[in-house]
């Protein structure tokens, strides 16, 4: 490992301005990141394991699974209702990552942040409450060919529904919205804009910012699906001016089963329940229930009490590293993918907006990405292969699939020599 | 350990880059599309069917090495066999590539595909074809889908 180390740790010059508390300040150290991430230490068919499916699903330091142990073994109890001593401090631990997810997103109040499933179940809450009671017969609902398809199904169910009318912003070949298309898309029968901030299958950072002000125009509110974004960027939901944001723990190094729905606090108010159940009422008789206020009429039921508590744990894990680190260093490890990628004789990278980030999906001549997969699985190498639930993006470029390497902030250029190296062993074995 | 030449034996990646009988047939009194929708492979398969028999049997579509291999070799092992034979077939086929279990002697050429079996995920490539010739052979009008 010691001669590995030196090769695997790398040097991003970041911002020296803010002293951490943390071990990694101002060398990005990835071995030493490393050793918090106890899967990655492990050998698959015989080789160390490479994991680049981390738009997939990404790996949980020691810390975050840490912290959801010491709940079960200390806290467990169930919150907002109990007098006694364990119930007082799961609810304090719970609403303390509402105020962290506050200020990790910007967003002005913790009451804007509301605990769901993931971001699927965000998009769905949204289409379910916002969409049912402003989209109606006739109206359109604008997303992009961009989208996962957990930000096409919700819309199209509520258009399908309310007899509306689903449209969507073209892409040009290389994986670019097009904005004066989007323009024209815009108009009085817009009730709702939903886009992808970071688009899954191909990378692309798409304009929201300028998207956002172009709908605000109309006063048509905008839905960010920022399950890929929220990893790989700094999010500002304030300086954005977006009207939503739905995140997921699990692609933001916390456990599966947990993400947060950011809605502007005057539209949360608007909204009616998503779900009816315990927690989200102030008062209920036979006769009449009265709801509770935001945040908690939107979370029926005993939540993902342990799931909330170890996604504190990542988000301040992410920010003790510093999301502008993370996001430098990814960037650094996609362009030197990419490059090495490209020099390949018949490869070919899918997806080269100019804005990209954390994504590198790819096609080769003459084999097909279920066999790349195959092939890189046997030199330990992991990695998507697929329509990345992104059919309608497959389509628009003419390809049944792509493979998808995927960067999280642990991954090395070692590990990027030996995806090319496992290319070219896939030309070997198929060519 | 699974070994990827026992997947990728010669003869599958001869028939995915050369298929045999890789056509759209007018004359095909049967057919079915076929998708698995997890990778985007989809086939659809052409069968000429008299008095029971299969006079001829084509494909075309798109998908992986070993979904392509498999739709070739089938259509090769299937001309001219009656379609109680095909069923048959279907079956031992399917055996092979889920457990490789099975009279490898009784498969002929596509004994070559029992390696899938030590690679589950692929069974639904090697049995794509398959499943679509059982869907045009019961005249199903709905695309079949792995899932």
């Amino acid at each position: 490992m010691s001669t590995s180390a030196k090769a695997h740790a790398e040097t991003v010059s970041g911002t020296l301005t803010e002293p951490e508390k943390s071990r990694v300040s101002a060398i990005f150290d990835v071995e030493a990141i490393r050793r918090e991430f106890p899967v990655l230490h492990q050998k698959v068919h015989g080789k160390p394991l490479i994991y680049f499916d981390n738009a997939a699903t990404s790996q949980k330091p020691k810390v975050v699974v840490d912290a959801i142990v010491n709940y079960y073994h200390q806290d467990n109890s169930n919150i907002h209702r109990g007098v006694h001593q364990l119930s007082e401090r799961a609810t304090e631990a719970y609403e303390k990552v509402r105020g962290q997810i506050q200020h990790f997103l910007n967003a002005a109040s913790p009451n804007e942040i509301v605990f769901v499933r993931g971001t699927t179940e965000a998009i769905n809450l949204v289409a379910q409450t916002y969409g049912r009671q402003h989209v109606g017969e006739g109206d359109e609902v604008v997303i992009s060919a961009l989208e996962h398809h957990s930000n096409i199904v919700p819309w199209q169910m509520l258009c399908d529904e309310k007899r509306a009318t689903l449209r969507v912003v073209p892409m040009n070949d290389r994986g670019e919205l097009l904005l004066e298309e989007y323009e024209k898309l815009l108009g009085p029968k817009t009730k709702f804009v939903a886009l992808a901030h970071l688009a899954n299958a191909l990378g692309t950072i798409n304009p929201v910012r300028e998207m956002i002000r172009m709908a605000h125009k109309h006063n048509i509110p905008v839905l960010l699906d920022g399950a890929q974004a929220a990893p790989r960027l700094k999010v500002d939901v304030q300086d954005l001016d977006c009207d939503f944001y739905a995140i997921s723990s699990h692609k933001l190094y916390g456990p599966t089963g947990i993400g947060v729905l950011y809605g502007k606090a005057k539209l949360l108010e608007s909204m009616t329940p998503y779900q009816g159940g315990g927690d989200m009422i102030a008062s209920v008789t036979f006769e009449k229930t009265l709801y509770n206020r935001i945040p908690y009429k939107f979370e029926a039921g005993t939540p993902d009490i342990a799931g909330v508590i170890g996604f504190g744990a990542a988000i301040e894990y992410v920010q003790q590293l510093g999301l502008d680190k993370i996001e430098r260093h990814e960037r650094n490890l996609l362009e030197y993918a990419t490059k090495k990628l490209e020099s390949i004789p018949g490869v070919h990278v899918v997806g080269t907006a100019k804005e990209k980030a954390g994504v590198l999906s790819f096609v080769m001549d003459g084999i097909h990405p279920h066999d790349i997969g195959t092939i890189l699985d046997h030199e330990g190498i992991a990695i998507r292969t697929g329509h990345h639930c992104a059919q309608p993006v497959m389509q628009r470029l003419g390809i049944p699939a792509t493979a998808r390497a995927s960067f999280g902030l642990y991954n090395t250029r070692a590990e990027v020599d030996a995806l090319a190296a496992g290319v070219q062993k896939v030309k070997e074995v198929l060519g | 350990m699974s070994d990827l030449r026992d997947l990728y034996q010669e003869v599958i990646l001869e028939h995915s880059k050369a298929p045999r009988n890789y056509r759209e047939m007018q004359s095909a009194n049967h057919k079915a599309e076929g998708y698995n929708p997890l990778c985007g492979d989809h086939f659809t398969v052409f069968l000429d069917i008299e008095e029971g028999a299969i006079r001829d049997i084509s494909f075309q579509g798109s998908g992986c090495a070993i979904s392509k291999a498999s739709a070739s070799m089938m259509t090769q092992s299937l001309k001219g066999k009656s379609t109680a034979e095909a069923d048959e077939l279907f079956a031992k086929f399917h055996a092979l590539v889920t457990s490789g279990s099975g009279k490898q002697e009784e498969m002929g050429k596509l004994a070559v595909f029992a390696g899938v079996s030590e690679f589950p995920v692929r069974v639904k490539c090697a049995t794509l074809a398959w499943h679509t010739l059982r869907a045009a052979l019961q005249g199903k009008q709905d695309a079949i889908s792995t899932e």
